[in-house]
């Protein structure tokens, strides 16, 4: 048996060069220049506590290790707290990276069912979180307007804001998943 | 220095549907300093940075350039009080007058609601507002209950000041205008080791694990207990009050550990020291008071209330 690891090239059937490719063109364009210094993963207040470990995903990122990255939870344990792309000694945007990565995840289907339901709230009402019943009367008692001059009393607005998200197949996204029961 | 500016104000979500005193003590506070809030009428979620740009990046900026475009008709700028919101309407301004392709790609959603983003207004959150178009000097000056002697921490965020290289107004490793908006209302800044972590709950952490989310801020009131402890912490984000308001409703069930701090959006501390009474905007409908059925710390706040029970949650 072959190490499929030699010391010339890593090979893998698991590598997918235009990963990397497309996450440098989506904007973290500097995430070649990784020195795995370790800096992002010592900063992260996230990675204290949960098994997040970004200089490893920064690492399986420029390997083009895809699949790994889409499907592991733990990519959505980031808090975008911006503190390892401030302290990056290569500026790279590592936030920006993750986010990217988060969208090609969603787009092969990984998404929480407690995201999809704030989306279905967005699409419903264009809120993620909109007002309740006691919100409301709380509202009134400080003399504000029960209903906010937003979606929430213009349904214009929110027709318009739906046809939006119908555009951009963010409906589809959210509710066709939905339907398959996923 | 204009002179009476005028601001769009957007609501966006948690302050209008979850932490309305914020909205109410927002409105006194620029009355006061003599800055209109004008009505963004129409306008949606912004849409929230941590779930929608996580989940598609081209919706996110599309349904935030829509909010943005409702603004550019009236000419006026946009202020808001919400790091998230900040978040997506900053950024998403900043991105589109920056990003051919992106902009490109944002009109051509838009133009089946015939609107087009044009980049011509600027996005300010509150501290902006307050420090650059108020300034320090004139709030203080407007200061009548000074909050001399009572503890303060603060919590900044993240948002409103990251990333410093494209944001580029405040050093985010060594903050100081959040701090200066503040300390004007007098009360004595306590410093902790953990005051630039994140609350937890951005990034769709909130959504995705509570838990996980809480052990941020439970980090961050270990820390402040560690500095000697605090009165009040404020905060310039509804989401982060929040997070540390309710959150230790949630710490306690959690993580069984007991804290009892006044949590304070920046508006309404200034309420409150431009001499405004906490039931005018509402303060005990915070969501910590409500669940605990308990009222805020009047005499570490050196505030005389007469008769709580006439307070906003018991009517």
């Amino acid at each position: 048996m072959t190490n499929p690891i030699s010391s010339d090239k890593i090979e893998s059937e698991d590598i997918d060069p235009q990963f990397t490719e497309r996450i440098v063109e989506a904007g973290a364009d500097r995430i070649r220049t990784c020195i795995q210094c370790g800096t992002c993963s010592s900063v992260c207040p996230s990675g204290r506590r949960t098994a997040f470990r970004t200089r490893e995903l920064m690492r399986k990122a420029v390997l083009g290790l895809k699949d790994e990255v889409l499907a592991s939870p733990d990519l959505w344990l980031c808090a975008t707290c911006y503190t390892c792309l401030e302290r990056c000694p290569r500026e790279i945007k590592v936030t920006d990276a993750i986010i990217i990565m988060r969208n090609m995840a969603v787009d092969e289907g990984f998404m929480l069912p407690q995201h999809r339901k704030a989306s279905q709230k967005l699409i419903s009402t264009g809120h993620a979180v909109p007002i309740d019943d006691a919100n409301r009367k709380v509202r009134k008692d400080l003399g504000l307007d029960e209903l906010p001059p937003t979606t929430h009393s213009k349904k214009k607005a929110l027709r318009d804001v739906q046809k939006i998200m119908k555009k951009t197949g963010f409906k589809k996204l959210i509710e066709g998943q939905a339907e398959e029961g996923a | 220095m204009v002179k009476n500016p005028k601001f769009y104000h957007f609501l966006g979500c948690v302050i209008p549907h979850r932490y309305p005193s914020i909205e109410k003590a927002t409105n006194l506070v620029f009355e006061d300093l003599g800055m209109e809030l004008l009505d963004l009428e129409g306008a949606t979620c912004c849409p929230a940075p941590g779930v929608f740009g996580s989940f598609d990046r081209v919706t996110w900026a599309t349904v935030a350039a829509r909010n943005l475009t409702l603004a550019e008709a009236g000419g006026h700028p946009i202020t808001t009080g919400c790091n998230g919101c900040f978040a997506s309407l900053w950024d998403s301004n900043h991105e589109l007058k920056h990003d051919e392709e992106l902009r490109q790609a944002v009109n051509d959603n838009l133009a089946v609601i015939d609107r087009e983003f044009k980049g011509t207004i600027e996005v300010t959150h509150y501290v902006d507002a307050l420090y650059n178009y108020a300034g320090i000097e004139k709030i203080k000056k407007r200061i009548t209950h000074s909050f001399e002697g009572v503890r303060m921490a603060i919590h900044p965020g993240c948002h409103w000041m990251r990333p410093k290289l494209i944001k580029k107004k405040d050093d985010s490793e060594r903050p100081h205008i959040f701090r200066e908006l503040c300390e004007a209302s007098g009360a004595e800044y306590v410093p902790y080791k953990d005051e630039l972590i994140c609350c937890g709950a951005g990034g769709a952490v909130r959504t995705a694990d509570v838990k996980v989310a809480l052990d941020f801020t439970l980090q961050k009131f270990e820390s402040i207990m560690d500095a000697g402890g605090a009165d009040i912490i404020v905060t310039p984000c509804p989401f982060c009050e929040l997070q540390l308001d309710l959150g230790q409703v949630e710490i306690q069930k959690y993580f069984e550990k007991e804290f009892h701090f006044d949590i304070m959006h920046v508006t309404e501390l200034l309420a409150l020291a431009f001499g405004h009474e906490p039931e005018e905007f509402g303060l005990t409908t915070h969501l910590q008071y409500m669940q605990r059925k308990n009222q805020p710390n009047w005499e570490k706040l050196g505030i005389e209330v007469q008769k709580p029970d006439d307070a906003i949650t018991s009517k």
